[in-house]
């Protein structure tokens, strides 16, 4: 019949264009460590789930000699598939063609893939891994990329979009992640950055290896750029199956919920923090304290660890925690950690994610560093973050919050709709010993024995003030609270904020701090 | 937390608080006023051009030396009257970023 023999020439047709850049090029990939393009859709996405289209697209450049080569599918995968059922938009370049370089068409296929994922209201997954852009088809390869960032940033809080970079990713790509929720990265397999190693070294006489400039523990240690960082593609992998159980599929929906489990016993709140508010401890087992079966999924953990970011879940439902970490730096607010939490905080404002706040901070980093850094303005992010943010917010105050870090950290002021502190907390305007050397200057400088008289004025403020009986005076906390009791506090809040509306000014769009 | 960890201390407000010290933190330079008898160079880049002479009397405004970076053949001026006490590089040298090139005394 004529159809089977049509079926045929499809058939060879497809196997002829899955082989991607051919045998040869397969192999040198693998020889990195990586897996083809085809190989990590399939390890991604629930097994049979994946819809390929634009199988046959081809290039049309000319100039170069470019008219006689072919590069299957222009050296992009697109398609749609699901994970653990979540519907998702992906594409993947493909190395082995062509280096992955990005022409007209290969953009038009990302674009497609870009819109249709807007249009079903449903998440966006690139994986990265590109020479750049494909020279020989010039402006059209600007084009293409330009195209690219500016669906990036309508679908921003409209979809999740998630960026894997898994190869290099240089000059104008990186902007793509760079624009997007979520950027993953792979030890020794990821490469970012604006100019490469031999670019610097021609122009500015310096000398870096790609790894050192911009390979993923730069991006997840030093500049902010990667959220997750693996050692393997399927450790990657892992990450991002995870960050889609607890992601909704677009802004106009909630996570998907899960049946509530009690968190573990190993991890008793009553044990975990010291009474002395200057000795530390890992606030991550607080949080495990909390959330159910003591599961939290920490966002950008190698990057200002004084400040912890991640999704946990309070009866089933998925919650953004931040939190101070008063094992890193004391837990002092800085340039990095304000950028790390205000972003999180509005990624869930705008993916419908309610936030619990932990309070545990001495203030602000001193420094001429901070100061010339902009810590006025970055800092003012997270006031802005917080006071923007209409999802339902809980705070719990810990131990100490003082002065403007207990302002910015979803105070009553930004508008927290409930703020709770435990017995430890000490809600004021600095720390007991700053405090007493300013308020009791004089007398201390006066007396026979100052450091007597600083003692003990440094013990009557913090009988008078270091605690939270002052600002709940004031209602500036709810209630105060057994450590034991806060789970069942923040549940309740949680149930009860479940329809919370709020009317803000109508505007085209506030100006962030950034 | 590891059990027996060493941990620093961090002053914040007097306070002195028990706690990991970033790597960041422990090799941060130390803030040092700028000294307008040291001309740095700005941006690294080659010495194209030097315009003075050891022991030559300047004025501020003056130009002192041409560096080419980036494409562009920057003018070095000077920040202060006085004398050029001494020059620390050669025409066609290569410089990077905060180097010391001339004294002015």
């Amino acid at each position: 019949m004529a159809i089977n023999k049509k079926i045929k020439e499809l058939q060879e047709k497809r196997e002829k264009v899955l082989l991607g850049g051919g045998e040869q090029a397969i192999e040198k990939q693998k020889a990195l460590g990586k897996r083809t393009a085809r190989e990590r859709i399939m390890a991604l996405l629930d097994k049979n789930s994946f819809n390929e289209y634009d199988l046959f697209v081809e290039h049309d450049a000319r100039d170069f000699d470019m008219a006689k080569k072919s590069l299957p599918s222009d050296g992009v995968i697109i398609g749609s598939g699901t994970i653990y059922g979540a519907p998702v938009a992906i594409f993947a370049q493909d190395f082995t063609v062509a280096g992955g370089s990005l022409g007209l068409m290969h953009s038009r296929k990302i674009t497609k893939i870009m819109d249709h994922a807007l249009k079903m209201r449903i998440p966006l997954i690139g994986i990265n891994d590109s020479g750049g852009a494909r020279i020989q088809e010039g402006v059209n390869s600007l084009a293409g990329y330009g195209e690219i960032f500016f669906r990036n940033t309508i679908s921003s809080g409209v979809i999740p979009q998630i960026s894997v970079i898994l190869g290099p990713c240089a000059g104008g790509a990186v902007y793509s992640p760079a624009l997007t929720d979520f950027v993953f990265v792979v030890d020794k397999i990821s490469k970012m950055f604006i100019t490469g190693p031999e670019v610097i070294k021609t122009v500015l006489g310096e000398e870096i290896s790609m790894e050192d400039l911009g390979g993923a523990r730069v991006h997840s240690e030093i500049t902010g750029n990667a959220h997750f960082f693996a050692f393997t593609e399927e450790e990657c992998f892992d990450q991002i199956k995870r960050l889609i159980t607890f992601i909704p599929w677009n802004n106009g929906q909630k996570a998907r919920a899960f049946e509530s489990r009690e968190p573990k016993p190993e991890f008793n709140i009553n044990k975990i923090v010291p009474d002395d508010p200057t000795l530390p401890y890992d606030v991550k087992d607080v949080v495990r304290s909390i959330v159910d079966f003591s599961d939290f999924f920490e966002i950008m953990e190698l990057y200002a660890k004084n400040i912890v970011i991640g999704f946990g879940r309070m009866g089933g439902r998925t919650t953004g925690f931040v939190a101070n970490q008063p094992l890193e730096m004391a837990g002092v607010l800085d340039v990095d950690s304000s950028d790390k939490a205000a972003r999180f905080i509005r990624y869930c404002d705008a993916f419908n994610i309610p936030i619990i706040t932990l309070v545990d901070l001495p203030g602000y980093m001193p420094g001429v560093d901070q100061e010339h850094a902009g810590v006025i303005r970055h800092g003012a992010k997270l006031l802005y973050a917080y006071s923007e943010a209409t999802v339902p917010k809980l705070t719990v105050i810990i131990r100490k919050a003082y002065g403007g870090g207990y302002i910015a950290m979803s105070s009553r002021h930004l508008r927290a709709d409930f703020v709770f502190a435990w017995p430890s907390a000490e809600i004021a305007v600095m720390g007991p010993e700053g405090a007493a050397n300013i308020i009791f200057r004089k007398e201390i400088m006066s007396s026979d024995d100052p450091n007597g008289t600083r003692k003990q004025k440094i013990e009557e403020y913090k009988e008078k003030f270091a605690n939270p009986y002052v600002a709940a005076s004031r209602g500036y906390v709810d209630a105060v609270i057994e450590p034991s009791e806060t789970r069942k506090f923040l549940m309740h809040s949680l149930n009860i904020s479940e329809n919370k509306i709020i009317q803000m000014p109508e505007k085209k769009h506030g100006l962030p701090p950034f | 937390m590891k059990k027996n960890e060493k941990l620093g201390v961090l002053n914040i407000d007097e306070s002195l608080y028990k706690t990991r010290i970033s790597s960041r933190f422990l090799n941060r330079i130390p803030y040092k006023p700028v000294d307008p008898h040291l001309i740095l160079s700005f941006i690294p880049g080659t010495v194209l051009d030097i315009l003075v002479r050891p022991g030559q009397p300047v004025k501020k405004g003056d130009d002192l030396m041409i560096l080419d970076s980036m494409k562009m053949q920057n003018q070095l001026k000077c920040n202060i009257d006085g004398k050029v006490k001494a020059i620390l590089v050669n025409k066609g040298d290569r410089v990077s970023k905060g180097m010391v090139l001339i004294e002015i005394g």
